[in-house]
C-alpha cells in the first residue's frame, strides 16, 4: 500500500530560474496579480524572512537592497511548465491525480510489487529536474495525509535525496512525534486551536485518539484523518477530474476607476474571457453574475459593494449573450461618485454544451446559441490577430500593474529564450 | 540537388500544422496517380520533437555556428532528456549565460563554435558550465 505526493520546491521561483541561469541561488520572490503580495519566495528569500502573502511594498526595500530579483506572476509560463512535470509523471505512473498547479499524488500500489519505492521516486525526482530543471520533493506513505507528513519531513531532516519514504510502524509513529497537530493535512487553524485545548499537540496525539471518539466529540472528517494517520486509507487517488462549476474572471485594477464609462468595458473584458473558458469546458451557463467593490483598504473613502445576477431563460456560451446579460447585472449595482477597486464576472449553473434544452416558454432574450461563429473567433484568436468586440477596452486589455513579467518563455514566438549574441 | 514534390497544403487545412505525404514523386502538369497512395500526414511537431516535456525552444543569436548551419534567430529545439556526447551540439549555461555550441570532450573538454573567426571556449578553473539540453535540429526561416 503505496501513495506519492510531488510537490514542486518553491514552484513559482523555481520557474522562473529555468531560462535565467544568472538567478541561480539569488532570492526569488513573485508577486499576486497587480504586484499586491508576496505569493512565492526561493529557499533564499525565505531565508532573508519574507514571509508568505505580505504586502510586497512593505518588504520592497529591503528585498532589493539585498540582492533580490521580483516578478510579476506569469501564469501562462507557469502553467506550461506544470503541464510538462505532469505529463512527465503520467508517463511513468498509472495512476496520477493532479492536485494543484505544482503538487500531484501518484498511486503506487501496483508499481509497489516490482519496484523499491524510495529508489523508483530518486528516479523520477531526478527525471524532472533534468527534463524541465523544476526540483521536486517527493513522499511516499501508505495514506495520503501520511505523504504530506512525510513531505514535511524531508525539509526537517534535510534529506538529501530530497525523496522520503516512510511505510513501517516505527517510521510512521516517529514522523508523527515530530509533527505538530496544526501541520496536519486538513487541520486549520480553528480547529487547531480546539485541539490544543484538549491537549492533542502533536500528530501522534491525534493519531492516537479512538477514531470513533474523534467523530463524536470534532467531525467524520478528522475522524478520517486520525485513520488516515494510522495508515488506513480513507482518501483514495482521483484521477477523473470533475468538471468546473463555476468560472470566475476578475481582477482589482492598476489604478481606481470611478465612472460607468471606464467600468463598462473592463467589465466587458472579463465577460469575454469567462466565455472563452466556459467554451473550453465545453459547457454553457445559464447564470451569469457580475460584481463591484470599493477597496476596503482605503477606509476614509465611503464604501460600496455591489453584486447581482441575471438568469438567462437557454443556457448559452455565446460572448454575445454572456455580454448582454452582465451589462444587464452591472447597470443597476453600479453608484456613482464611488472609487471602483476590484470588479468581476462570475458564470453559473452550467450544462453541457452539446445538449440543448428547450424552455416551454419562449425566451425573451433569443440567445444567439450560433456555435460555429464562436468556434471560429476562438481560433482567429489562438493566432496572432485578435478579434474585438465593440464594447471592449482595446487599449486596457488587462487592467493590471505587473510590470514586473517575465518572457512567456515556452508559449509565444516572439519571447524564446534566447542564446548570447556571439562569444 | 533532387527534390521530391511532397504536397500541398489542402486550403482546409491552412491553420494545421499537417501537410498530406505522397509516397511517391509526381511529374508536375499530370493527375496526381498518387492519391491512392495516400498516407497519414506529415505532422512537423513529431518529425521535430521526439520528447514534448522535455523539449523547448530557443532563439539562436549570432554567427558562430554557422558552419552546423545555425544562422542567427534561428530557433534550436533543444531536448533536455538527451545526454549529449562528444561533438553534439549543445545549449550550455556558462557565466550565467546560454550559449550554444559544439561539446567536445577529447583531447581537452570545450565548447566548440562552428565558425573559424570564434576561439573555442575552455571551462577555467572555478567556472561553472552546465549543459542544459541537447540540440536536435534549428528551424532557419528565409
Amino acid at each position: 500500500m503505496a501513495l506519492a505526493l510531488v510537490d514542486c520546491d518553491s514552484f513559482y521561483a523555481s520557474c522562473e530560474r529555468i531560462f535565467r541561469p544568472d538567478l541561480k541561488n539569488i532570492p526569488i520572490v513573485v508577486l499576486s496579480n497587480n504586484d499586491g503580495c508576496v505569493i512565492a519566495r526561493s529557499a533564499e528569500a525565505k531565508k532573508m524572512g519574507i514571509g508568505m502573502g505580505v504586502p510586497w511594498f512593505k518588504v520592497k526595500d529591503s528585498f532589493l537592497s539585498q540582492g533580490g530579483e521580483v516578478f510579476s506572476s506569469n501564469f501562462t509560463f507557469y502553467g506550461d511548465i506544470s503541464a510538462r512535470v505532469m505529463n512527465i509523471l503520467e508517463g511513468f505512473v498509472p495512476k496520477v491525480e493532479v492536485y494543484s498547479i505544482d503538487e500531484a499524488f501518484l498511486g503506487l500500489d501496483e508499481l509497489e510489487k516490482n519496484y523499491d519505492l524510495y529508489s523508483f521516486g530518486c528516479h523520477i525526482r531526478g527525471l524532472i529536474k533534468q527534463w524541465t530543471g523544476v526540483p521536486v520533493r517527493i513522499g511516499i506513505a501508505p495514506t495520503k495525509t501520511l505523504t504530506k507528513i512525510a513531505i514535511n519531513e524531508v525539509k526537517r531532516l534535510n534529506i538529501a535525496t530530497k525523496v522520503h519514504r516512510i511505510s513501517s510502524k516505527k517510521d510512521i509513529r516517529y514522523a508523527l512525534n515530530n509533527t505538530p497537530v496544526g501541520d496536519v493535512w486538513g487541520v486549520g487553524r480553528r480547529l487547531n486551536e480546539h485541539l490544543s485545548k484538549a491537549r492533542i499537540t502533536s500528530a501522534l496525539h491525534l493519531a492516537d485518539i479512538d477514531p470513533r471518539h474523534a467523530k463524536r466529540k470534532f467531525s467524520v472528517v478528522l475522524e478520517r484523518t486520525v485513520r488516515e494517520l494510522r495508515g488506513q486509507r480513507c482518501i483514495g487517488i482521483e484521477e477523473n477530474i470533475t468538471a468546473k462549476k463555476q468560472i470566475v474572471v476578475s481582477r482589482s485594477f492598476g489604478s481606481r476607476v470611478t465612472n460607468l464609462e471606464t467600468l463598462k468595458p473592463i467589465v466587458n473584458n472579463f465577460a469575454v474571457r469567462a466565455s472563452e473558458k466556459l467554451r473550453n469546458e465545453k459547457q454553457k451557463c445559464s447564470q451569469v453574475s457580475v460584481f463591484v467593490r470599493t477597496s476596503p483598504f482605503s477606509d476614509h473613502k465611503p464604501q460600496h459593494r455591489g453584486y447581482k445576477t441575471v438568469e438567462l431563460v437557454t443556457p448559452t456560451n455565446d460572448t454575445r449573450d454572456i455580454l448582454a446579460a452582465a451589462k444587464k447585472a452591472l447597470i443597476p449595482i453600479y453608484r456613482s461618485g464611488y472609487d471602483y477597486a476590484k470588479a468581476g464576472v462570475l458564470l453559473n449553473r452550467f450544462s453541457n454544451a452539446s445538449s440543448r434544452q428547450y424552455s416551454l416558454f419562449s425566451d425573451p432574450d433569443q440567445p444567439k446559441g450560433n456555435s460555429r461563429f464562436m468556434e471560429y473567433i476562438d481560433q482567429l484568436n489562438s493566432c496572432h490577430t485578435q478579434i474585438y468586440y465593440a464594447s471592449q477596452n482595446i487599449n486596457q486589455w488587462s487592467p493590471m500593474k505587473q510590470n514586473m513579467m517575465s518572457p512567456r518563455y515556452t508559449t509565444n514566438w516572439y519571447e524564446l529564450p534566447k542564446t548570447k549574441a556571439d562569444s | 540537388m533532387k527534390v521530391n514534390y511532397i504536397g500541398k497544403i489542402s486550403e482546409e487545412n491552412l491553420p494545421a500544422i499537417f501537410v498530406p505525404y505522397f509516397l511517391e514523386s509526381v511529374h508536375a502538369g499530370f493527375p496526381s496517380p498518387a492519391s491512392d497512395y495516400i498516407e497519414s500526414p506529415i505532422d512537423l511537431n513529431k518529425h521535430l520533437i521526439k520528447n514534448g516535456a522535455a523539449t523547448f525552444l530557443v532563439r539562436a543569436q549570432g554567427q558562430s555556428m554557422l558552419g552546423s548551419g545555425i544562422t542567427d534567430q534561428a530557433v534550436l529545439i533543444v531536448d533536455r532528456s538527451i545526454k549529449p556526447t562528444h561533438d553534439s551540439i549543445v545549449v550550455a549555461s556558462i557565466d550565467g549565460e546560454f550559449v550554444c555550441k559544439r561539446l567536445k570532450l577529447k583531447p581537452k573538454m570545450c565548447l566548440m563554435p562552428d565558425n573559424p573567426d570564434y576561439p573555442p571556449i575552455f571551462i577555467n578553473h572555478g567556472q561553472e558550465l552546465e549543459i542544459v539540453g541537447t540540440v536536435t535540429a534549428a528551424i532557419n526561416k528565409f
